[in-house]
């Protein structure tokens, strides 16, 4: 339990997901599984047929500022959560294995694996996607709009990874040099290989954030 | 040179860069692409976003074997579980077929094709069997039910090995693919003699029998003529797609009708590709691909396991939803061949190319033929322009992962073979390496390929202006400057510079445009060009908002869904489309032009000459009558006939017309087929620099610059031209500096399936500041002068690192690509290349 704890609370060591924080929290979410405060609900989309004998239990998160409730399963991670329970499609799956970074989100404003970030301990924090960005009115956040005015990327299939890294890394610097912001993207891969176009618009898009 | 005159030749030198967008309003002038603002938001659909109702998935089960036969499945308990819906088999894919291409000619089925399940598998992560359910999870579990028995067959994962005599055929039919005439190739038996073996000792790859062959010149002369003449072995790697996004498919039927939702890279000639696997008429396939994730050639029309959800859902009579791991992915999701080259190349005291002799062993993987090889020649002859060339190619199956074509399918091999060959000529010769290539430089209506078997003329290009973006380049790099800095070395850390040439296919011809004009005064632009992100899908039709005179943000663009009408349309691969689909829309904007006229003058009265069009307007010219383009589309609509639809446009496409009946009363609709004259074949072309950092004491190097110049003809987009040369680029240096396969050749087993052991270059991996540039300068054959450039520089990308790093270590370090710390740790102090070139997949 005690990873576990740290992930919820910590500043120190939770906010690197390891290998071992993501085994320790599958094993920690089954051990918790019978607490009373959770029902059990069978997929409510096939029929109450519980085919795979893995517990979903209703928990809330805070998911771009609002709170959903959401049947997740002790072994689910938060990308198939937010991209098959809360229908937010913008964080996409590349590896499901921390390989590429496209599933990339903020969870208390820094940049995670949402494919390697079990559901369950993300309750209590503040997780923002690639749909949560812009303003309730439609104006786009500064990094999305440079990425608009710069043509920024090419398939785009990354681009909610890396624009989510970015706006993380920008929170902790927001006047870096273009060798700094590379790093703080570095966990991100294009596949199109457009990273001379990618750093331009983001450069662009700490300007922005620093004008706003 | 094809019939050029000293005259011709001094004009096509005197010509220079031009400023991107001149003479236009539209083309060359950078803008947001309508499609990025979805993109941004998260709120772009890729194949795995959409949901049906009932949604299943289905899951994958992979051959653990690299050959071998099912001779049992028995799905009984799986299919008792809760949750399993029901399973798909070998026997249920539809066979072969044959079909009848763009020309109308029929293409016979390949037996030896491959289908989206097999019960005979030639390779390691071949789909044997499909489980679908109501989660991943169950169908996961479901698959550990299933008892499959299988009988190992003989494999050989080495397309070398698989010549030697003695050792087993990738298939039981044979080893090799062999072309005959214009016949589809055939699988025979060939095996080399210990003989052909002997070169092997040394490190030189054999040269047997090799069943493909041309010639051109007097290729013995050649080398007598020769000042020096160098003879290299070579092996480009293995390297896979890897787009981003895998091959995810979704399918549901409805009224009988199959909707289909993945990634390709052309909507159009999906669909035709979509019937032919299923075995169903075009019209009951609906095709859905409104942004794909990457292609570079593994998605032209879609991966072949797309079937499986469409029949399973057939089957289970739901929605089902197959999504493809990582690993999956590495399996079925092609990758470029790898090529052992032996090239001897004899050169002039000037450095001038004298003759060519070159010799390669292709691996075709587990099925089909390719081209690769072929392309590998006629690139090095329109490249390098040897007066005389010989051309030999050995094309092997083997129990690998297919092959398919990526990013300059040949090109690059060519380009990654040839250039280390001409930096050590350089070094050798005491040229400057910019001024070697500079003197071997294709130039205007260059030839290239041996001649016509029929006319014994030579192919040749549209144009090339090569010789201006060397020399533009060398300029923009400061390569003198460069070359002349020193010193090299400084401690343990060794500098070198590189630079390449670059060339591919650049674009066809023929095809169609659609548009509208709407009631409402909107130009509605019909594209079937697939979104992968080029935005050739959107920055193709900027042509016919230039011919009609019209701002940008009055027209709308309609892609990625056959339920809506669209145009015959290319598919993207070959770096066809910015020329096609120019020509296309640079037609169909000029017939909209004169059908507004003629409606005006139908309805204002004067002659359809007497009047213009521009400002969403068209009027009398000199002033006077005039209408606006909402009245012209309702005008239209009384008119009928060619105005609104009613007819098509006699030249078009049977598709076009189709989709010009679905369109008919809408509004003025306008299509037109490219008939533009077209002289020559199509490429483009670039000059490569780069700079690396060695450390001699590590291995470890870095790309401190790069530099591409291009001539691509005119410049349609100039930022989403630069995303192409340098993101190309970048796959090529990814040839360089990293990726490649291992295969475990005991077991037949895949060892690098994943991003982390076969890992693309990061953001780290390059300069932080690539740079890029364009002559602009027109091809002369085609209305906007624009060609495509998604391959050309793939090939310069790689070779301009291989070069930089002979530059600072010296010309025996690498016989092989990629180029890792320790080929250069273990090489370096040895004095001589210590990998060996021959064996695959190490």
């Amino acid at each position: 339990m005690s990873d576990l704890t740290e992930l919820k609370t910590g500043e120190g060591r939770a906010k690197e997901i390891t290998r071992r924080n993501f085994i320790l929290g599958v094993i920690a979410g089954g051990a918790v599984v019978s607490a009373a405060s959770y029902r059990f609900l069978s997929s409510t989309a096939h029929g109450g047929v519980f085919a795979s004998d893995a517990g979903e239990r209703l928990i809330t998160l805070n998911v771009n500022g609002q709170q959903r409730r959401v049947d997740a399963m002790r072994q689910e991670t938060l990308a198939w959560t937010l991209r098959y329970k809360l229908g937010l499609t913008g964080t996409k799956l590349g590896c499901d294995r921390a390989e590429c970074g496209s599933c990339t989100v903020l969870i208390d404003d820094v940049p995670y694996y949402a494919c390697s970030v079990l559901t369950h301990t993300v309750r209590g924090r503040k997780v923002v996607t690639i749909e949560g960005l812009a303003s309730p009115s439609g104006k786009l956040h500064p990094v999305q709009q440079a990425v608009v005015d710069a043509q920024g990327f090419q398939c785009a299939f990354c681009m909610s990874g890396f624009i989510m890294s970015a706006v993380g890394y920008l929170k902790q610097n927001p006047n870096p040099t273009r060798e700094q912001l590379a790093h703080g993207v570095s966990g991100n891969l294009c596949r199109c290989q457009d990273y001379t176009k990618i750093l331009d618009s983001l450069m662009k898009g700490a300007e922005y954030m620093r004008r706003a | 040179m094809a019939e050029m005159t000293p005259a011709e030749l001094e004009k096509i030198e005197s010509l220079k860069p031009i400023p991107f967008g001149t003479g236009y309003k539209l083309i060359g002038k950078d803008y947001s692409t309508n499609d990025l603002v979805a993109k941004v938001t998260g709120r772009a659909k890729y194949a795995e976003d959409f949901r049906a109702e009932g949604m299943l998935f289905c899951r994958l089960v992979l051959s653990p074997m690299p050959h071998a036969r099912v001779k049992r499945i028995n799905a009984e308990k799986a299919l008792a579980m809760p949750g399993v819906k029901g399973i798909l088999t070998p026997d249920e894919v539809p066979g072969h077929a044959d079909y009848i291409n763009d020309n109308g000619t029929t293409i016979k089925a390949d037996k030896w094709g491959e289908l989206a399940l097999t019960d005979h598998p030639m390779y390691q992560g071949e789909p044997i069997l499909a489980v679908a359910a109501v989660d991943e999870l169950t169908a996961a579990e479901a698959i550990e039910a299933i008892e499959i028995e299988m009988e190992p067959l003989p494999f050989n994962t080495d397309p070398l090995d698989s010549l030697r005599p003695g050792t087993g055929n990738a298939r039981e039919e044979g080893n090799v693919w062999v072309r005959e005439g214009h016949e589809a190739p055939k699988l025979k038996v060939l095996k080399w003699t210990d003989e052909d073996f002997a070169a092997e000792k040394e490190g030189k790859l054999p040269m047997g029998h090799a069943p493909d062959e041309w010639t051109y010149g007097d290729v013995d002369a050649g080398f007598k003529d020769a000042a020096l003449v160098l003879d290299e072995t070579f092996l480009t790697p293995d390297v896979s797609h890897q787009c981003l996004e895998p091959r995810t498919t979704m399918a549901h039927w409805q009224n009988g009708k199959l909707f289909l939702y993945t990634g390709t890279q052309s909507t159009y000639q999906t669909v035709p590709a979509i019937a032919r696997w299923m075995h169903m008429d075009e019209d009951k396939v609906v095709f859905i691909s409104e942004y794909t994730g990457g292609g570079f050639g593994s998605k032209i029309t879609g991966g072949l396991t797309l079937v499986v959800p469409a029949l399973l859902s057939k089957k289970l009579n739901a929605p089902v939803m197959m999504r493809i791991s990582r690993e999956e992915e590495h399996f079925i999701g092609r990758a470029r061949p790898g090529i052992r080259g032996r090239t001897r190349v004899g050169f002039a005291k000037d450095g001038r190319i004298t003759a060519v002799d070159m010799f390669l062993v292709s691996d075709a993987g587990s099925y089909g033929s390719n081209g690769d090889g072929a392309a590998c020649g006629s690139i090095t002859s329109l490249l390098y322009q040897p007066p005389a060339m010989r051309w030999r190619n050995v094309t092997v199956a083997t129990n690998t992962p297919p092959r398919s074509a990526q990013s300059a399918p040949g090109g690059m091999q060519a380009i990654a073979i040839m250039e280390p060959i001409l930096s050590k000529a350089a070094r050798k010769l005491g040229i400057d390496q910019v001024e070697l290539r500079r003197v071997n430089c294709p130039e205007g209506k260059a030839e290239y390929g041996p001649p016509n078997p029929r006319t014994g003329k030579r192919a040749y290009v549209t144009s090339c202006y090569l010789k201006q973006a060397l020399d533009e380049g060398a300029k923009k790099f400061n390569w003198k400057e460069r070359v002349a800095r020193g010193p090299k070395q400084v401690g343990t850390k060794v500098r070198g510079v590189g630079v390449a040439l670059s060339t591919y296919h650049g674009g066809s011809i023929g095809f169609d445009g659609l548009l509208v004009i709407t009631p409402q005064g909107r130009v509605q632009i019909h594209s079937g060009i697939g979104n992968l992100g080029t935005e050739a899908v959107i920055d193709v039709h900027r042509a016919a908002a230039e011919v009609l005179n019209v701002p940008w943000d009055a027209c709308d663009i309609i892609w990625g869904d056959t339920s809506k009408p669209m145009p015959y349309t290319c598919a993207s691969g070959g770096s066809q489309t910015t020329h096609a689909m120019t020509r296309a829309a640079h037609a169909v904007g000029l017939e909209c032009a004169q059908r507004l006229k003629e409606v005006a003058a139908k309805t204002l009265g004067g002659q359809p000459e007497q009047y213009e069009v521009g400002n969403l307007r068209v009027f009398r010219k000199g002033g006077g009558a005039g209408m606006s383009f909402a009245q012209a589309a309702q005008a239209a609509i009384k008119l009928g006939g060619i105005y609104d639809g009613h007819e098509a446009n006699p030249d078009v496409h049977k598709a076009t017309k189709d989709a010009v009946a679905a369109l008919a009363g809408q509004g003025l609709v306008a299509s037109a087929k490219d008939k533009y004259p077209h002289d020559g074949d199509s490429y483009s072309y670039l000059a490569c620099f780069a700079e690396v950092e060695t450390d001699v004491e590590t291995g470890k190097y870095h790309i401190t610059d790069y530099l591409a110049y291009a001539d691509v003809g005119t410049v349609v987009h100039p930022a989403a031209l630069g995303g192409q040369v340098l993101g190309r680029s970048t796959l090529g240096i990814a040839h360089a500096i990293g990726q490649k396969w291992v295969i475990d050749p005991q077991y037949g087993a895949t060892v690098a399936k994943r991003f982390y052991q076969n890992r693309p270059p990061t953001i780290l991996d390059v300069p932080v500041d690539m740079q890029w540039d364009a002559l602009n300068i027109p091809d002369p054959e085609t209305p906007v002068g624009a060609r495509g450039c998604g391959e050309p520089p793939v090939g310069g990308g790689c070779a301009s690192i291989l070069n930089a790093l002979s530059d600072a270590l010296g010309d025996n370090i690498y016989q092989r690509a990629p180029v890792n710390a320790d080929t250069i740790l273990t090489s370096y102090e040895a004095g001589r290349p210590m990998q060996n070139p021959l064996l695959a997949h190490i």
